[in-house]
């Protein structure tokens, strides 16, 4: 078990100090002191909301990695996320501002309808991938701009559109449709749907590890031929959790929406999707690992805010990002051929020690 | 793990029955389609009444705008004929623009598009080393690059061009090329082009819009669609590195270095996804680098080349029939839009017809089906909506892939991963 571990934790670790190291040239070579940024951004999180915009921001991207795991276990890359939770905070925001019910019904009306608009727009790459044969990542980048243009045109006042303030918004969600949050005064507001994240990755973990369905999506994506002869179908488990990941896409943008904006607005957050997917790859698919990437990724997005007080672009937050994503997946397959050939060493010995008496007896 | 699975028709116990002989060569299709194309928009233009359709302004916004895609299309081309899948094009494309304004704002437009497509190239060598070296999944390093292409023109654009411009956004504006036109034969397309006379009229337009104000840019990308397709297709070197893209253990056992092509094939890729970052920014104007000025044209361009089939007269089709839905959007008013439906409609029965032909029942049928649909659409509407004239691409990408993806032919071992030495 503890060589688990170390294995299992090795390869983020080294990705995320080589990430650092790589920044930290990167900011020297500009003229500026890699301890004050860091030390700037640490203290950051003292400063007024930080903190609970971390926890927040952590929810989010949690839901994301989550969408993006169920793919990656299937060895489905579902570059849609990005437009399923579009779609799916867009159809909940226009729905739920739109009918009346008690408080916590209403919420769960929101996010059912967010969670299946967010599958509804999964389910074209699905249908194209399982009849067509065309890969999931080309239609669901198609998916993607499409969602954009949709959004647009939904959101135009002529069709769901308010003008609020200097801000076009859908029909703001009534107060029974509004998830309260944990007040903190002046430190801020934590989401009540933090606990959907927190919720989501326990049964994620769940049906991954402890049922058949969870069974049956790894063996599908371990070796497809073996899931095929154990009576797996694939075309069925390739829907399935094409479906599943998109509607947990969906819910990426609820507990912005009905935590704080209670309506989608033109400038809803986008780029949720992409950082979920090096956020899952960061975390190796797994609960615990996706909720500590989860908390790294909203640490850089949320306090980088202190690196212009000390002259330091802020984007070197961003430089980061892209840097552990690269780096995690390199270092991952470096762990691996070094774990490969230390077992080819391990059996080479063991064999070897077993021929050698028998070779002395014979003699 | 390609980008269109082809399930193969036939299992091995059944012998396949040999390929239908392709009847025509690949330039007469090219021609036959531009055509097509031409005809269908001249016709919606006479009968709809839109010369906007079909006029010099429209020619000269699809070619400005459809170059960035034809270019990013190319470097699909390389990387993926080497099997390599290339999502990062978006990311190599920023790396360009940041490059080609830096480059330009200090020694002018041709040392715009060098340096942005050494910054490109860069882009295109990280991929290789992530991909190629450390076996990374193509399409995971390239979700990477795309990030930190955008990080790091972010960065030096904060760093280098905020002192120029007071914005770190944008950069100064840079010097452009200077254009030239063919002024007499312009000069007789232009009055035929106001005779208004049926089709003759429209291609004078297009043909005009092809033939003024040209930027060497124009050039540029034309000689580099010749020249990928001559080097790729007539060369040893490139047979090589398709076959590094077709089958890598194959082309081992021949003695070819497959790190080397690859390496070469995603390099010269991101070079060529720089290059159309450079044609971005000195096809707009002012010509400035600005944050999200690629706007997923990267991946537009891709698109352009699955269009295109995986060859660069397909992929220069693709771009230029994108580039116009792009390009329209700027010259056109709402009601030469939604005239595109008209087009839409005539294409769909040509369609059917071509089906008819053919014996394919089915699929005529299903043409007829959507002509109807698109014309109960065009009589009850009155101007398409604006929000979806820019992802036109998009929709005619899952269209074509839904329609004819066991037609499309991509490289055979793209996306799949190749260790030296490990083949079975």
């Amino acid at each position: 078990m503890n060589a688990r571990l170390r294995s299992s934790l090795l390869a983020p670790v080294l990705a995320v100090v080589f990430a650092a190291v790589l920044c930290a040239i990167v900011l020297i070579v500009s003229g500026a002191n890699p301890g004050t940024a860091l030390g700037a951004m640490i203290g950051q999180v003292r400063e007024g909301q930080v903190a609970v915009d971390i926890v927040n921001s952590t929810a989010i991207y949690m839901l994301a990695a989550l969408a993006a795991a169920i793919g990656f276990h299937m060895n489905l890359l579902n570059i849609g996320i990005e437009g399923q939770y579009r779609v799916g905070a867009l159809v909940a925001a226009i729905v739920g501002g739109a009918i009346v019910l008690p408080p916590v019904l209403h919420w769960l009306v929101i996010l059912i309808v967010a969670a299946i608009a967010g599958a509804a727009w999964a389910t074209l790459p699905a249908i194209l991938k399982v009849t067509r044969g065309v890969h999931e990542v080309i239609s669901t980048i198609m998916m993607n701009a499409i969602a954009f243009g949709l959004a647009a045109f939904l959101i135009r006042r002529d069709q769901f559109g308010i003008l609020v303030g200097n801000n076009v918004t859908t029909e703001p969600i009534p107060s029974s449709g509004q998830v309260p949050g944990i007040d903190l005064g002046s430190k801020g507001t934590i989401f009540g749907l933090v606990f959907l994240a927190v919720i989501a990755a326990a049964v994620y973990g769940m049906v991954m590890n402890r049922t058949r369905f969870g069974f049956e999506l790894k063996a599908s994506g371990l070796s497809p031929t073996a899931a095929a002869a154990g009576g797996v179908n694939a075309k069925k488990m390739i829907v399935v959790s094409l479906l599943v990941s998109g509607a947990v896409a969906g819910l990426v943008g609820m507990p912005e929406i009905l935590g704080r904006d209670h309506a989608y607005t033109l400038n809803f957050a986008s780029g949720y999707g992409f950082a979920g997917i090096g956020i899952a790859l960061l975390g190796r698919n797994h609960p615990v690992g996706i909720a500590f990437g989860s908390l790294l990724w909203a640490f850089l997005e949320k306090a980088k805010g202190a690196l212009d007080n000390v002259g330091v672009p802020k984007e070197i937050a961003t430089i980061m990002q892209g840097a552990i994503v690269l780096s995690v997946v390199v270092a991952y397959e470096i762990v691996k051929r070094m774990e490969l050939a230390a077992e080819q060493r391990r059996v080479g010995q063991a064999t070897g020690t077993a021929i050698a008496p028998a070779e002395e007896a014979a003699k | 793990m390609s980008m269109v699975d082809v399930q193969p028709a036939a299992s091995g116990m059944t012998m396949t029955p040999p390929p239908s002989q392709r009847k025509l060569p690949g330039w007469a299709v090219f021609i036959l389609g531009t055509v097509a194309v031409v005809g269908v928009l001249a016709m919606t233009s006479y009968l709809t009444g839109q010369p906007a359709l079909t006029s010099t302004l429209t020619m000269q916004n699809t070619v400005t705008l459809g170059l960035p895609i034809l270019l990013c299309g190319l470097g699909g081309i390389w990387a993926e004929r080497s099997g390599m899948i290339n999502i990062g094009l978006e990311g190599m494309m920023i790396l360009g623009t940041w490059g080609a304004a830096f480059g330009g704002y200090h020694w002018g437009p041709w040392m715009a598009v060098v340096t942005g497509m050494v910054f490109g190239a860069l882009g295109g060598l990280v991929h290789a080393v992530a991909t190629v070296t450390f076996g990374v999944n193509h399409i995971v390093s390239g979700v990477a690059i795309n990030l930190l292409g955008a990080g790091v023109t972010k960065y030096l654009s904060t760093l280098i061009f905020q002192p120029l411009s007071d914005n770190p956004r944008d950069s100064p504006p840079i010097q452009q090329f200077d254009t030239f036109s063919a002024t007499g034969f312009a000069d007789w397309l232009g009055e035929l082009e106001r005779a208004q006379r049926v089709i003759i009229s429209d291609v004078a337009g297009l043909l005009r819009g092809l033939v003024t104000r040209v930027s060497p840019m124009l050039i540029i990308a034309i000689l580099l669609v010749i020249a990928t397709y001559f080097v790729l297709w007539h060369t040893r070197f490139g047979l090589r590195l398709r076959s590094c893209g077709e089958n890598p253990v194959a082309a081992e056992s021949l003695g070819v270095n497959v790190y080397f092509h690859k390496y070469v094939a995603v390099i010269a890729s991101g070079a060529l996804a720089g290059i159309a970052g450079a044609a971005l920014v000195l096809g707009s104007s002012p010509s400035i680098y600005q944050e999200g000025q690629t706007a997923n044209r990267g991946f537009i361009g891709l698109a352009a080349m699955i269009f295109g089939n995986w060859r660069p007269g397909g992929t220069l089709a693709g771009a230029g029939l994108f580039g116009y839905a792009d390009g329209l959007r700027l010259s056109a008013t709402p009601e030469a839009v939604h005239a595109l439906l008209y087009s839409a409609v005539i294409a769909a029965g040509l369609l059917v017809i071509w089906q008819l032909a053919n014996r394919k029942w089915i699929t005529a049928m299903l043409a007829a089906i959507g002509a109807v649909g698109v014309y109960v659409l065009y009589f009850f509407t009155d101007e398409l909506p604006q929000e979806f004239l820019p992802y036109t691409p998009h929709i005619i990408t899952l269209v074509v892939l839904a329609l004819a993806a066991q037609r499309l032919r991509p490289p055979a071992a793209d996306g799949v991963p190749y260790r030296r030495g490990e083949g079975d």
